[in-house]
């Protein structure tokens, strides 16, 4: 595997040995010395036209822990402020000497389109390309299930654990990216939200379709995972507006007190506390969001070291 | 002036003649003419000139992607002798000192009868009407109007520029989609938009267009025409309206007559266009209306882009692929070839009605004596894989690669030769 772009790319063996060796990358996460020669004297890019916290700082951290020299290019106080393509702006920095390109792109579609032309030799790492997928998001995702559900051990598939995503399928990329994987590993997955945000075609990537929490939640999931809801949603009449998405589709104190402890509470973050999901249920026992972001760490690590350190294989 | 003469061609109702064209004219028909100049017609068709009703030359203000010179040349290698010139310029053809312009370049390129569309608005802003009586008494006599690359969604504006054009003959020609339900969207609205991450452009969006424009032009007693219609529910309000009587007429692209949104793969840009590549129910319904009649005409929406518009991410590219060399081929293959229409249908699509559409003289004649020489050879057994190679200034063909059935062989424009042997012959001493 030269790049990863999106998780149609990924076998599920070669989706295993990523999560095999993020776990790994989690033991040495707890050592003293938290770093790696792997990637000695290689340079990856974090190409973000888009802002973010946890995926950017996320990287960078993956990286540094494998020895990469790290570079950060965020398009706000750029070229791209000028005009400059996203073309120009790879070969430039393909210029300068780039291992690989870890791109965020308001685009989807943005990373592929850096792999398929021809600006650039370097690994392409898609890290979230405008509504389409986030596949490392999905791989962190799967490892925090395995290590929750199986324990951190575990080095076996994801069969018959049931998912349920929440929220708004249509503008997520991390929805399409989870349903991929976590299907690929042998989960069922399910997709529930306003019909408006969960288009008909959904069908296709899932295995089962609510537009009703509360008579999804009856289906007994092992793990819930909600979604952030942007306020430009309430404005574009999708949702009338937030205390109606709360009391339809929010993982609110009553709906997760009748969860009876059963299922992993989930969130990609950013999260709206106290509008898809409630304070209280986001940091209880059964929720492993702080998990998710630990686990993101290990996970690029893996994806870093399998494409950049074990490319020639 | 040499004459020529064409022998042993095959005319579109099947008959095998001799065809000796002098003076610009098509002089006689029969068996054993004699002329200046000899074309061996043997195996290949003889048809009207075909007549294009969406160009878009890009001339004056884009001629970095076309001018109307390397698209006139586009167009006679692909068996055209007359196109219309789209008024998305910059500037926009809104008035008469731009389609003055425009017919005042295809006049000097030489290769084909450039007719300029008006716009319908000024600026194509959808608000004011243009000066569609001022470009209609102009030299260039323009009576198709069109804010073509957007709607006039606005329906008191739609309405009235029906009523207008009336008085003068003139033909409203509808981008039919509606903008509220398409903002943002870049392909077809369904699994495959979803899987992508992008945003649907659904059909109701030019269905409901479409069945809100024939009701005006029933209502105004107005000849309304709609430009790329493109999905199966189109069709259907079309010819719910045709049977109701209305005078409306539909223009189908080769494009949708033969490439699906699957074409776009990994966000293949080539294939990124508007309205979108739709699906194989949306294909098979827009064949089957030329076939009956529901749609009139094909028309290419050539829309040539430079390279730097489409090399970049999908969000971002330009709309639009280039068409006037590869049209005939993709017709016949489709819609020939596989039986669905007759050669007689094939001229009338591309030639004889998109003449009666423009209001334009000359061209779609039956070719008999006394007809103007504007007259197309195309060889059916031909197969062309189709290469980059083009006189078109942009690169942006969705067919590259693609095998084709069918190639022009020879165009004669007004009497002269404008491509022999598939090859376009340069004009320069020639006009003599």
């Amino acid at each position: 595997m030269k790049h990863l772009l999106s998780i149609d790319d990924v076998s599920k063996d070669e989706a295993l040995a990523i999560l095999n060796l993020a776990t790994e990358m989690r033991e040495v996460n707890t050592r003293e010395v938290r770093k790696l020669p792997a990637l000695n004297g290689k340079v990856v890019a974090n190409l973000f036209f888009e802002d973010s916290t946890r995926t950017r700082i996320s990287f960078e951290i993956a990286a540094k822990r494998l020895s990469a020299d790290v570079v950060n290019f965020t398009a706000k106080g750029s070229s791209v402020s000028k005009g400059e393509s996203l073309k120009d702006t790879v070969l430039t920095l393909e210029a300068m000497g780039v291992d690989a390109f870890v791109v965020r792109h308001h685009h989807s579609g943005a990373p592929q389109k850096i792999a398929a032309s021809n600006w650039s030799k370097a690994t392409i790492i898609n890290g979230g390309d405008g509504t389409h997928e986030h596949p490392t998001q999905a791989l962190l995702d799967a490892l925090t299930m395995r290590v929750r559900l199986k324990g951190a051990s575990d080095s076996g598939d994801l069969a018959g654990v049931r998912v349920l995503i929440v929220g708004d399928i249509l503008h997520s990329r991390v929805a399409r990216s989870n349903a991929l994987l976590l299907r690929k590993l042998g989960a069922i997955v399910a997709f529930a939200g306003p019909s408006t945000l969960l288009p008909r075609t959904a069908t296709t990537l899932v295995d089962e379709v609510y537009f009703n929490l509360d008579e999804a939640l009856e289906n007994s999931f092992d793990v819930v995972m909600m979604l952030r809801v942007q306020s430009e949603r309430m404005n574009s009449s999708f949702v009338p507006n937030s205390v109606e998405y709360t009391a339809l589709f929010g993982l609110t104190d009553e709906r997760f007190e009748n969860l009876g402890g059963k299922a992993l509470i989930m969130h990609p973050g950013p999260m709206n506390r106290g509008l898809e999901i409630a304070s209280k249920v986001a940091d209880s026992d059964s929720s492993a969001i702080s998990e998710q972001v630990s686990n993101g760490v290990a996970v690029r690590m893996a994806v870093l070291y399998r494409l950049l350190a074990q490319e020639s294989k | 002036m040499k004459s020529i003469v064409i022998k042993n061609a095959t005319l579109a109702n099947g008959s095998v003649t001799d065809v000796l064209i002098d003076q610009g004219v098509v002089q006689q028909l029969g068996g054993s003419l004699k002329g200046d100049r000899v074309i061996k017609g043997d195996g290949l068709m003889l048809l009207a000139g075909f007549v294009d009703l969406h160009t878009h030359l890009r001339e004056p203000g884009f001629e970095a992607s076309e001018t109307v010179l390397t698209g006139s040349k586009a167009a006679a290698v692909g068996g055209y002798t007359a196109i219309h010139a789209m008024a998305n310029t910059n500037p926009v053809a809104d008035n008469a000192a731009v389609v003055e312009q425009v017919h005042r370049l295809g006049v000097d390129a030489g290769y084909v009868e450039v007719r300029p569309i008006g716009a319908v608005t000024q600026g194509l802003e959808g608000n004011q009407l243009a000066d569609l009586g001022l470009m209609n008494k102009s030299k260039a006599g323009v009576t198709v109007f069109s804010d073509d690359g957007k709607c006039v969604s606005d329906a008191l504006v739609m309405r009235r520029a029906l009523e207008y054009v009336k008085s003068f003959g003139g033909v409203i020609a509808q981008h039919a989609q509606e903008p509220s339900l398409t903002k943002n969207s870049t392909m077809n609205e369904g699994a495959k938009a979803l899987k992508l991450g992008l945003t649907g452009w659904p059909a109701v969006a030019e269905a409901g267009i479409i069945a809100r424009d024939v009701l005006l032009a029933e209502a105004t007693g107005s000849r309304l025409h709609i430009c790329h219609l493109s999905t199966a529910e189109a069709v259907d309000v079309v010819r719910w309206a045709k049977k109701r009587g209305i005078n409306v007429t539909a223009e189908v692209t080769p494009h949708h007559l033969l490439l699906t949104e699957d074409a776009i793969g990994e966000y293949n840009t080539v294939y990124k266009v508007n309205p979108p590549l739709r699906t194989n129910t949306d294909v098979e319904a827009v064949r089957a209306a030329v076939a009956d009649g529901t749609i009139d005409i094909v028309a290419t929406d050539h829309a040539p882009h430079a390279a730097e518009s489409k090399d970049c991410e999908w969000g971002e590219a330009a709309f639009g692929m280039t068409g006037l060399e590869t049209a005939a081929a993709v017709v016949y293959t489709t819609l020939v070839k596989t039986g669905l229409i007759d050669w007689e249908k094939f001229q009338f699509i591309m030639s004889t009605k998109p003449a009666e559409i423009g209001g334009i003289a000359g061209h779609g004649r039956p070719i008999e004596a006394g007809s103007p020489a504007n007259l197309v050879l195309f060889d059916p057994k031909h197969e062309v894989i189709v290469s980059g190679n083009t006189h078109s200034k942009s690169q942006n063909s969705p067919y590259i690669g693609m095998t084709l059935t069918g190639k022009v062989t020879h165009t004669i424009y007004n009497g002269r030769l404008t491509v022999t042997d598939g090859r376009l012959v340069e004009l320069e001493g020639n006009n003599a």
